[in-house]
Order: structure tokens, then C-alpha cells, then sequence
């Protein structure tokens, strides 16, 4: 198959980015050349502050070394400028005469430093800081003798002066406005960061430009509006950029600030795409790298013909990099008379938080000495989150919201490298950070993949993220990934493509949706097979327990030995003599080696072979017990403690309202376990206040607490409402499992559904009355084919027959032919 | 040189699915993979020994069902992993009757 030529002008971030992206989605589409005009690979300019400041070497900054151009078939002319793009021959010419022809061409020439007319300006040693000979010249021209000038106060030029003052050169910053970093600062912030860089020696001149530059031939003497001057010998400008669209212009594409692209960021031509700092989409032209990359992300797609949708615009976040400044702004951190603000200042010890508020969500962020929970607001804030039940408690951060259980105050900055971020990995704080920096990972699944953390029980993939943040500022990539490597889809496009189209199995959702592989895997099998499932229900959708996790396929829970455990249902967890006498029956019948007491009032029978399970079964079944799916991803177990039968204390009957609950809801499957309590009263013996549903008696009803966990991390439960009534108990009760049960992903608890999506959408909907009825009425209707025992289940279709292993009498070895191989 | 030994009729390993064979001290999970395909590796995950039998089976892999470790099938390699290979036996199907190598 002839390969399509694909031209890549400009060898740097977003160009190879998007390079990088495609080669994932489709090795094979394209030969690939790439024109750079500097004499460099492609290395990481956002270090460019690191290297003036030699916190990095230059071989740190590239992020792609020739190996990688070589392995990926990828042909480079470094220090060749392309000087033409001839778009009726489809072809470009560089300066060294090479003319190179296309099927399609990718322009990523990124952005000039734009120097202001200045007087002067145009003497030797008058420079932007944009590039690596940019950075060297300043290194080589700086001199203890001489004062360094720079002008622009915004973060390039922040840097700039802090990496020139790092090598004890008296540095003065001059600012245009009144306040440093305007574009992401509020005056107060900026006052702090002002103080701080002050005792690095930057001496800041405000409202202040540059009067002339003058000199015999290079830079001798800078003089000010305010009329001071000073004997320098470098002015470096850092006042802005300018989309390098002069290649593209020429060309007659369309242009204005930048190059004009639409929404999956091509051109004015069919044939030409345009990618990064050099273009303007839907009017923004953008600086940072963030939203590069998620231009990228769509240009790849598109150009491999994989399902995308388009470029939709970024939100803006930014962070300083200066060693010793925390400081994090996204969005509209000014505000105006239509926004509230919430504000904490504690300038001595330098922390700065600011929260722009808009009809209850956050519309803007500035965060200065504690950036720790940057990704969660700006998480909150992209997703439009309401925060209305947050707002007093949500300047002090995640961890102060939950009370947090589990990872004491979560301040990765003030973690050791050798602290422990992932317990069940066992991976550091260091191993991360440095895996991030080395193999230049970029996203919560990169880190995942390559260093394990946050890969086996996610409780710790808040701590990882953040990490990621502090160490990568705006360079980290947030767009959620695919659920697995099978596919680019997350579980949110997953569910909404099976709730709109008609699928018969799980390989069919695969062909369909373009899966990378024919039969899934681990990750995603059993998740489309539950949205399947909670799509038709069971009579119009047959589970594939091939397609189920090993506990939910064979009904019994798998233990490190390759034994089973059998847990019976003990409805609300009451029992009685002879339901004992009968499970210590089957105990020994088959030599049960242990049984122990579960937290959910339960009997758990270990040790069991698997070919025990199935007259194990028979023989509950026929006692009279069903299986207490211990397994599930479903009810598992209602909890209950004595309640008024007994207690002198006791204001409603927990015991028989536990059991009703328990009769009314085992069956359906759920995004994950569920656990429902019911406490007799506010004494909650039950500990209804960490499951997933807890009911607590009052003197006047039920209280209904919702997405408790007792789990690694706790989470204590929201209260959703009181009734009165055990109907509309009933009511809440099916309304809420059914309306987890469609919204959630797959494997996610209520505790963290309900911190993804927010109380206030739960209760919107739980409070509707219509809406209500609706998911109450959804539940009935999934219950009718749901409720049958698994075990008498598997027995009757056969299912168990597998369960036996297959023995060969090694007596009759011998018998064997042997064969030569 | 080696013994085919016979173990089971070939429909008897459900589809996407797996057998626990024993023989003698030997124990053998025997997959049957989308396409038809049948593999018999030793069953034990070269991880933290969980039975590999017990697994979810896609493309000519298996995820081990204690910690999700991906096994391939025809090598015993751990995809991802240095972990030592888990023995992989030959199989070959004759009158729609399963044999293996031992």
C-alpha cells in the first residue's frame, strides 16, 4: 500500500506531539518528514527557564533523540527552514534547496518574540527569549560587572530574571502595569510573588518601559519612563508572542492573529493543517502548552481517521517555574460585579488562595504557596461542578472535605520522595516524580502504566495526580484517556454511544465503536458488558460471563489459593437456630476449614475446591438459602442492628426494615458493590453513616444517608432527606440504586460517583418527584428478570459442569504413544 | 521427545474459557480461546502463583484473576513484566479430541 506523504513544518512541541499521537493511533498511514529550522531534536522549550537558571542541562530539555525519529521511520531536516509552501504543486521548498511534496502538511512554526518599537531595539544584544540560542546567547553576554535588564513582567519574563539573577547578576525587571503577571495574577498575589522574587536580588521597576536602548553598536546604557537609566549590556524582551504566520500568509491561507483553523484544525486548505502557537481558533490564540496538546490529541485522530470530537477550545491554567514559587492560576481568576469570591490570605506565612465563584461554580482560580489542590479546582471548574455544598469547607482542599481517613494531608509538596504514595505497589513519591521526568509521561495513564502507582486499587490516584501536576505545571495533560488500550473512548463516550445505539454483545459494541482489539480486555469486557446489561436488562441482554471479572462468573469469591469462599444470604443479616444447624451442616459435610463472621452480619465459608461449590450450592439451596453474591457487583449485604424489637433505645424496627430493604434490592448488578445499613436509631449501630445507602430510625421516620465507604479511604455519607413513611423509604431507596446504577461508571463506588458528579446533581434528581418515580419504576423493571438465584441458576444451565477438573489417571500414562517431536 | 497425551474432547473447554487439568503433580490450565484456538500453560501466575485457569481469556491472553497480570498464552510471558515465563505445553487436536505434550 502506498503510504500518504505527511509534511511537517517546525520540529518542535506541538509539531512532534502530534506526530507522537498519530504513531499510536496509526503506524502505518504516513511517511512522515519533518522540517525544523532550528539545528536541534525536538526538545522541551517550557525548560528553557531551567536552563538559563542551570537548574537543567540541554540534553535533560530533549524530549525526542535521534533513536526516536530513526525507530519511528521519521525523516528530519533539522536546521532546514522551509521558505515556501506552494499549495497548487502540494509541495514545500526549504532554504537549502530541498523541495519536498505532500498529501498533507502540517504547519506548527509556533510564535517570534514580539519586541515592541523601541528605540534601540535593533542595537546587537537586544534579544527575545524564545529559543536555546536565545538562552545560551544570554548566558554567555551575562556579567557580574554589568546589570542584566529585563523587560516584561509576565512569566516568561519572570523567569527569565530569575534564571539570570540565579548566577548573581543584578537583575532589574521592568513591568508596563502595576502589577507582575497580570494575566494570571490578581494585584494581591502578585504583591507576594513580587516580595519573594525581591529577595532573589530582581529589582522590579512597575509602571515602567523602556525609554532607549542606547549604545555604540551593542547594548551600553538602558533608560527608563521614569527617566532613571542604567549601565547595562543586555535587554532581554519577554514581552509577548507573535504566531509565526508569515510561511502560511505567503501561502494565501487564511490568517489574522494567527493562522485561521476550525475545529479539528485545519486551514483554510483541505490538504493543510496548522497546529499550536501558530494558529487561532475561533479567535484565541494560545501560548501555553496545555491546550496544544489537546489540539494535538484531535489533529491525531483526525488524521488517522479515528473517531474524535472536535477542538472545542481550552481553559487556560498556567504555574510559574521558579524554584521556591508555588503559584497556580485557571479561567477567570479576576472576576467582575456578577461573581462572588472566596478568599484565603495568610501573607506572612505566603499562602494565597483565591476562588472565583458564577452561579455557584468556579469560573477562576489564583492559588500562591499551596497549589496542592490546583488539579481538583480546576477539575471542578472544567467540569462546571456545582459547589454549593462544598463552599465552606473548600478553600482548606480535598483532604479537608472528607475528613480524610486515609493519606494524611495530602500535601504532595511537603512529601519526602521516599514517602509512599501507592501502598499497593509500593511505588514513592521520588519513583514518580522521576518517571515522569525521564520517560517525559504526561498523563495520569502514562504514570499509571509505567510506574504502577495508582494502578491496582486507585485509592491513591488523587496524591498521583497532583504529583503529576506540581511536577509538570501546565505541561500536564488532564484530558481523560480511554478506559484501557482497546480504545480512545472514556467510560462517559462508552455509555453514551451504547445508550444511543442497539448492540447484541460485547464484540459487537467493539466492532462497532472501532476497538483496537476484537475481544477487549479485563479493563473494558466487563464494563461494556454492564452497560449492556443495565441498557436491556436481563431478558433482552444474557450476561456474558465470559466477558465478568472470576467472582462474578462463578458466583463464589476467589482466594489467593485458588480456593473459594461460599457465603449463603442471611437477609439483614438475622438468622436463626435452625438456619445455623443447617449451614454447620454443609460446613462439615465438606470439611469447611474455616468459617468466619463478615463485616456485613454474614458466614463465610473458606477454603472451598471449586468442584465443592456445586453440591455446596445444591445443598443450601435445598436448606432453603440463596447465595449472598458476597461476589457482586450488586447488593451485597444489608446491615442491621436490633432496632425497638430489643433495644431499649431503639425508636423504629431496623431488623425487619433491613430485611424488606435487603428482599427489595439484591439482584440488579451495580457499577460496583453496594451496601445498604439500617440503624434503629441515631445511635447507628449499623455504622449506616459509610455505606453506600444508610437508613437511620428517627423518632418521626427514616433518614436516608447517602455514598458512605468504609473502605481505604473513609468517606462518612451525605444526608439525603428524611420520610416519613416506609413507602417512601421504598421509593428513595430503588430511585437512588437505579439512578447510581445508570450514571456511574463502571467501577465506581457511590462514595466516589457522588464526589465526581457532585450532591447537589443527586439530590436534583432524587428531589423530583416525576424523576424520581421514573428511576423507581426503571428499577422494578430491572428487578423482574434480575432476581434469581445465581447459584440455582448456574446449576440448571449447566454452567457448573466446568467447574470440574480434568484428571488423567497417571497409571495409564504409559499407555501414551511416544512420538518424536 | 515427548508424550501426546489425551485429555478431553474439544467441546469440553468452553470458548473463551478454560480446563484445570491434573496430571499427577502436573497442573495444566487449558484454554480455548475466540478464534478456536486451544493453549495449555501451567497454572500458576508466574506473579503470585494465582491460578490462571481461573481467568479472563481475550486475544491469546489470559489476565490472571489475582492481580490482573497479562499472560501470553503461547509463551507464558508476562506482557509488561520480567517476570520467568510460565511453562507452555503443545497441544494438538485429533478426532476432535484434545492432546498435550508432556
Amino acid at each position: 500500500m502506498n503510504k500518504e506523504k505527511l509534511v511537517v513544518i517546525g520540529n518542535g512541541m506541538s509539531g512532534l506531539r502530534t506526530i507522537e499521537d498519530l504513531l499510536e493511533h496509526n503506524s502505518e498511514k504516513y511517511e512522515i518528514t519533518i522540517f525544523g529550522e532550528e539545528p536541534h531534536f525536538n526538545y522541551n522549550r517550557i525548560m528553557l527557564s531551567y536552563l538559563l537558571s542551570g537548574e537543567k542541562s540541554f540534553e535533560d530539555t530533549i524530549i525526542n533523540h535521534q533513536t526516536w525519529y530513526d525507530e519511528n521511520d521519521v525523516t528530519l531536516h533539522k536546521g532546514d527552514k522551509i521558505v515556501k509552501i506552494d499549495k497548487e504543486a502540494k509541495k514545500v521548498i526549504s532554504e537549502s534547496g530541498v523541495e519536498c511534496e505532500y498529501d498533507k502538511l502540517l504547519i506548527a512554526t509556533g510564535s517570534n518574540a514580539f519586541i515592541p518599537p523601541t528605540k534601540g531595539s535593533d542595537l546587537e544584544n537586544v534579544i527575545g527569549f524564545r529559543t536555546k540560542a536565545d538562552s545560551d546567547k544570554i548566558l554567555e553576554l551575562i556579567t557580574t560587572d554589568k546589570k542584566a535588564v529585563v523587560v516584561g513582567g509576565g512569566l516568561l519574563g519572570l523567569e527569565a530574571a530569575y534564571g539570570i539573577a540565579m548566577h548573581g547578576i543584578k537583575t532589574i525587571l521592568v513591568h508596563r502595569s502595576g502589577s507582575i503577571l497580570s494575566q494570571q495574577l490578581d494585584t494581591t498575589a502578585g504583591k507576594i510573588l513580587q516580595a519573594h522574587l525581591e529577595t532573589y536580588d530582581i529589582e522590579f521597576k512597575l509602571n515602567t518601559t523602556v525609554e532607549e536602548i542606547a549604545g555604540d553598536g551593542k547594548v551600553e546604557k538602558v533608560t527608563f519612563s521614569d527617566a532613571t537609566s542604567v549601565d547595562s549590556n543586555i535587554v532581554v524582551f519577554a514581552t509577548g508572542i507573535k504566531p509565526n504566520t508569515a510561511l502560511a500568509d505567503a501561502a494565501g491561507l487564511e490568517c489574522k492573529k494567527g493562522i485561521i483553523v476550525d475545529d479539528y484544525l485545519k486551514t483554510s486548505d483541505d490538504s493543510i493543517f496548522a497546529i499550536g502557537e501558530c494558529v487561532e481558533h475561533k479567535g484565541n490564540t494560545y501560548g501555553l502548552v496545555a491546550p496544544l496538546y489537546e489540539q494535538a490529541k484531535v489533529l491525531a485522530k483526525s488524521l488517522t481517521d479515528v473517531e474524535t470530537g472536535p477542538y472545542g477550545g481550552s481553559t487556560l491554567s498556567t504555574r510559574l517555574k521558579i524554584s521556591g514559587v508555588d503559584l497556580f492560576s485557571a479561567g477567570d481568576y479576576l472576576g467582575d460585579e456578577t461573581t462572588e469570591e472566596l478568599i484565603l490570605l495568610d501573607e506572612k506565612v505566603g499562602i494565597y488562595k483565591k476562588l472565583v465563584i458564577y452561579d455557584n461554580k468556579i469560573i477562576g482560580t489564583v492559588l500562591y504557596g499551596d497549589t496542592a489542590d490546583a488539579s481538583w479546582y480546576l477539575k471542578l471548574l472544567k467540569e462546571q461542578t456545582d459547589i454549593s455544598d462544598l463552599r465552606t469547607k473548600i478553600l482548606f482542599g480535598k483532604s479537608a472535605l472528607s475528613g480524610d481517613g486515609g493519606h494524611g494531608g495530602d500535601d504532595v509538596n511537603a512529601m519526602a520522595d521516599d514517602e509512599e504514595v501507592c501502598g499497593c505497589n509500593g511505588v514513592c513519591k521520588g519513583d514518580v516524580v522521576n518517571a515522569i521526568k525521564d520517560k517525559d509521561l504526561k498523563s495520569l495513564n502514562d504514570v499509571k502504566a509505567c510506574t504502577k502507582a495508582g494502578a491496582s486499587c486507585g485509592s491513591c490516584l488523587g496524591l498521583v495526580e497532583q504529583i503529576l501536576v506540581n511536577t509538570l505545571g501546565d505541561e500536564y495533560d488532564s484530558t481523560p484517556e480511554g478506559i484501557c488500550d482497546c480504545t480512545h473512548l472514556g467510560h462517559k463516550e462508552i455509555k453514551a454511544e451504547i445508550d444511543a445505539g442497539e448492540f447484541d454483545s460485547v464484540y459487537d459494541v467493539f466492532e462497532k465503536l472501532k476497538w483496537k482489539t476484537e475481544d477487549g480486555c479485563a479493563k473494558c469486557r466487563p464494563a461494556v458488558n454492564y452497560y449492556l446489561l443495565v441498557k436491556y436488562n436481563d431478558d433482552k441482554y444474557q450476561n456474558d460471563k465470559r466477558s465478568a471479572l472470576i467472582n462474578d462468573r462463578v458466583s463464589a469469591n476467589i482466594q489467593k489459593d485458588g480456593t473459594y469462599s461460599v457465603v449463603p444470604r442471611i437477609w439483614g443479616g438475622v438468622t436463626s437456630p435452625k438456619e445455623l444447624k443447617d449451614i454447620a451442616d454443609v460446613a462439615v459435610k465438606y470439611d469447611v476449614p474455616l468459617i468466619k463472621f463478615t463485616g456485613g452480619q454474614r458466614l463465610d465459608m473458606f477454603g472451598v475446591e471449586k468442584e465443592q461449590l456445586e453440591p455446596m450450592w445444591k445443598d443450601l439451596n435445598d436448606a432453603g438459602f440463596v447465595s449472598g453474591q458476597a461476589y457482586a457487583k450488586g447488593l451485597r449485604t444489608v446491615k442491621t442492628c436490633v432496632g425497638n424489637t430489643y433495644c431499649r433505645f431503639g425508636t423504629q424496627d431496623s431488623m425487619n426494615m433491613g430485611v424488606e430493604l435487603e428482599k427489595l434490592t439484591w439482584g440488579s448488578w451495580t457499577p460496583h458493590k453496594y451496601k445498604i445499613a439500617v440503624s434503629g436509631c441515631p445511635r447507628n449501630c449499623a455504622e449506616a453513616t459509610i455505606k453506600d445507602f444508610g437508613v437511620i430510625g428517627v423518632d418521626s421516620g427514616w433518614e436516608i444517608h447517602i455514598a458512605g465507604n468504609g473502605g481505604i479511604k473513609v468517606r462518612v455519607t451525605d444526608l439525603l432527606c428524611k420520610v416519613e413513611t416506609d413507602e417512601e423509604l421504598f421509593e428513595y431507596t430503588k430511585a437512588y440504586m437505579q439512578f447510581y446504577r445508570e450514571d456511574a461508571y463502571y467501577l465506581e463506588r457511590t462514595a466516589h460517583w457522588i464526589e465526581r458528579v457532585g450532591l447537589q446533581y443527586v439530590k436534583d434528581v432524587m428531589f423530583d418527584e416525576e424523576k424520581r418515580k421514573y428511576y423507581a419504576d426503571r428499577f422494578d423493571e430491572s428487578q423482574k428478570s434480575a432476581q434469581v438465584d445465581p447459584w440455582a441458576k448456574a446449576i440448571d444451565e449447566g454452567f457448573t459442569k466446568e467447574f470440574n477438573p480434568i484428571v488423567i489417571d497417571t497409571k495409564d500414562l504409559e499407555n501414551y504413544e511416544a512420538k518424536e517431536i | 521427545m515427548g508424550k501426546w497425551i489425551k485429555i478431553t474432547e474439544f467441546k469440553d473447554v468452553p470458548a473463551m474459557g478454560s480446563r484445570k487439568v491434573v496430571i499427577g503433580d502436573i497442573e495444566i490450565a487449558l484454554f480455548k480461546t475466540k478464534d478456536g484456538s486451544i493453549f495449555a500453560i501451567e497454572n500458576e501466575c508466574p506473579h503470585k502463583q494465582g491460578k490462571l485457569s481461573e481467568g479472563l481469556v481475550h486475544d491469546h491472553m489470559v489476565t490472571c484473576p489475582l492481580h490482573n497480570a497479562d499472560i501470553v498464552l503461547s509463551s507464558g510471558e508476562t506482557i509488561g513484566e520480567d517476570y520467568t515465563c510460565a511453562k507452555t505445553y503443545k497441544s494438538k487436536i485429533e478426532n476432535d479430541f484434545i492432546y498435550l505434550e508432556l
